[in-house]
């Protein structure tokens, strides 16, 4: 059994799940929220403020830091790379393949920061989770609104980055 | 304006980085 390919396998399937749910919340959730506060005569966002969102955050949060742990066992433990290289952008190895994932390997542990120290403690005030004022549950909104949205921004290069270690670049 | 402010604005932008940042990594690797 080769322990490090089921760690790429789980780091690819707690990826799935981590940018699925981010691409729900930015496409799905955050539009139908705002939709459901406009529609004076519809029932209002309060049941997805309740029962949907605090389940989505949760496998949101633990399936980015299950994709960073896989991902970061993998680099250390795959024979054409190592963590440090990656890290240093494989400078001086003249290596795209090492680089490239490096290069994943940053923006991954941007968005890693953003969801555990921007994202779910501003959700926690949004959703009643933890106390805060009507003025510091606006200031979090808007945090957590753009930190989602880089990470989906920055999902897009990550992904080019993550595929194009083993299979090479478009351009 | 914000492009993080719409959808296509952050999808758009997402994909400028994406390019860019290739030829970063490729000028890095000397390729």
């Amino acid at each position: 059994m080769e322990i490090m390919m089921i760690d790429r396998w789980l780091h690819i399937i707690a990826g799935v799940l981590w940018i699925g749910l981010l691409y729900y919340f930015n496409f799905v959730q955050a539009p139908a929220q705002a939709a459901a506060l406009a529609d004076k005569d519809g029932p209002g966002p309060a049941a997805i403020g309740k029962y949907i969102a605090p389940r989505a955050l949760l496998w949101f949060r633990w399936a980015a830091l299950a994709t960073w742990v896989t991902g970061a066992y993998y680099l250390e433990a795959a024979p054409q790379y190592s963590l440090v290289g990656a890290f240093s952008l494989g400078i001086g190895a003249h290596n795209v393949a090492l680089s490239s994932i490096g290069m994943g390997a940053w923006l991954g542990t941007i968005m890693l920061f953003n969801v555990w120290v921007l994202i779910w403690p501003n959700q926690k005030k949004i959703l009643g989770i933890v106390e805060a004022t009507d003025e510091e549950k606006g200031k979090a909104k808007r945090i957590a609104f753009l930190a989602s949205r880089s990470n989906t921004l920055m999902s897009i290069p990550v992904l080019l980055f993550m595929q194009a270690g083993g299979h090479g670049m478009p351009f | 304006m914000n492009p993080l402010d719409s959808i296509a604005g952050t999808i758009v932008s997402g994909f400028i980085l994406a390019i860019i940042l290739a030829y970063v990594v490729k000028a890095i690797a000397g390729a």
